[in-house]
């Protein structure tokens, strides 16, 4: 990630890995999302869910002993846990309709003040790729969101409102970006904590509505690389 | 009870009779569970005019199995309709996204658990339900939606299908079917959404009675053929690989 300031994409997910609690149902999105799962979060007992059906899977299949029929929703051929349960995907959806789903942490192109976030879609694209995206963002108790702070250009993803298609209105309660640790607010964000070398004017020259900073600010502890 | 044996002798017999202008769901999620014989068939079968339903139209994947995208590359496809018509990374880029992009074949896009949805939906006798899902974005534009104990829904319909195709680890001869692992996926919910139901089969097809009342995945009433799927090079095994070196 040359060119990039502060976290690097396996401590981003590793500060959201952090949040997670003993016994929530994770749902992972594909890219960073998926690398919550390498982040050693000690004794605490996470099952993993996957739209396809597969409730419980465990870290990703060593060579040569695969089984091709068993994959996460990125494709990755996966193991199952001691107690793992396969479903179809109408009752997958349902787990997630159902707001069974503690957290879905998912990528983003964009999150707004007011919660809102685009993922599925490009500016002036015709389609766009949703998967399980849209019922996730609507129906997981909480949705947290990790991407770079910018875009390659320097704009902010961090936005008053989103310019590009939106999943879901409202619904992201945290957002870990390469800068710190973030909530919506509904008029700006609210900085949590902070990635080691930024500083909080660098921070709010490069996002969008009012920045506010949690008295006491903590700098993100970085657990290697 | 004796029941006549579902199983056809080939692929290309199974899809025969398919014709120009039907549905056909297409099972499988990823690799697992997608029935790679019966759309190699279904290419060489010729079919037109057809809608397909399915997670993603393929081709993102190397090397590149039979897919639906090469159905829209072949002419075969007036829709489809899917959770993806571009990959989930910008930088993936599907075989289908300039057929539709030029105009050349339509799509709707749905979201995957409303897709999942909308045919258990048509297999249930369920001629529509209301779902957070896409509330707020642009899926939901200009259509029905209602405040149902102060939350706004989105209104959706069943989807049912002429046929479907998928892939089983084991059925009987009246085709009670078990997958393996995740390849369940949206198998079992196309064959209760389609008129007919075709399965191909990896392991060798069992006499009805062989498998356990109790640990049936599909009921065989949802199975209309069932084809063996014959060992490499004349079938395809994308997901055999790790069995076979054992």
């Amino acid at each position: 990630m040359s060119g990039t300031k502060g976290l690097t994409r396996q401590q981003m997910a590793d500060r959201v890995a952090f949040e997670f609690q003993d016994g929530w149902i994770v749902n992972l999105g594909v890219g960073i999302p998926t690398m919550c799962s390498n982040t050693d979060i000690g004794d605490r007992d996470i099952v993993y869910h996957s739209e396809n059906g597969v409730i419980g899977y465990g870290g990703v299949a060593a060579p040569g002993t695969e089984d091709l029929n068993l994959v996460n929703a990125g494709g990755q051929n996966v193991t199952l846990k001691p107690g793992a349960a396969v479903v179809n995907h109408a009752d997958s959806f349902g787990i997630i309709r159902g707001g069974h789903i503690d957290v879905t942490v998912m990528g983003a192109y964009q999150v707004s003040m007011k919660g809102d976030f685009a993922n599925w879609k490009l500016k002036g694209q015709k389609g766009g790729g949703i998967g399980g995206a849209m019922d996730l963002a609507a129906c997981a108790k909480r949705v947290f969101i990790i991407l770079e702070h910018v875009t390659r250009d320097g704009s902010p993803r961090l936005v008053q409102s989103c310019d590009l298609p939106v999943t879901a209105r409202g619904v992201v309660k945290m957002v870990a970006t390469n800068y710190g640790l973030f909530e919506p607010t509904g008029d700006g964000f609210l900085l949590r904590e902070i990635a080691p070398g930024l500083t909080v004017d660098e921070i709010r020259a490069s996002t969008a509505g009012k920045l506010t900073v949690v008295d006491n600010l903590q700098t993100i502890k970085v657990v290697g690389g | 009870m004796t029941q006549k044996s579902k199983v056809v002798g080939s692929f290309r017999e199974a899809v025969a009779d398919i014709p120009d202008g039907s549905t056909i769901g297409f099972g499988g999620f990823a690799m697992p569970g997608v029935a790679f014989n019966l759309i190699k068939a279904l290419m060489e079968q010729g079919a037109k005019r057809l809608t397909l339903v399915a997670n993603t139209t393929g081709g993102a994947q190397q090397p590149r199995m039979p897919d639906i995208g090469m159905l829209v590359e072949n002419g075969q496809v007036a829709k489809v309709i899917c959770a993806f018509t571009a990959a989930t990374r910008p930088t993936d880029v599907l075989p289908f996204t300039k057929y539709y992009e030029s105009g050349e074949v339509d799509a709707e896009l749905v979201p995957q658990g409303t897709l999942a949805e909308r045919m258990r939906a048509a297999g249930a006798g369920v001629p529509a339900f209301y779902t957070p899902t896409a509330v707020g974005t642009e899926l939901a534009e200009g259509r029905e939606t209602r405040f149902i104990n102060g939350r706004e829904y989105l209104l959706e319909y069943a989807l049912p299908l002429d046929y479907a195709f998928i892939r089983a680890r084991k059925a009987d001869t009246f085709g009670n079917l078990r997958f393996h692992r995740a390849q369940r996926n949206f198998n079992p919910v196309m064959a209760t959404a389609a008129r007919c139901t075709i399965v191909e089969v990896d392991d060798p097809i069992v006499p009805a009675g062989t498998i356990d009342a109790d640990d049936v995945h599909t009921p065989g009433i949802f199975v209309h053929r069932l084809v063996q799927v014959p060992p490499e090079p004349e079938g395809l095994w994308p997901t055999k690989r790790q069995e076979r070196r054992r």
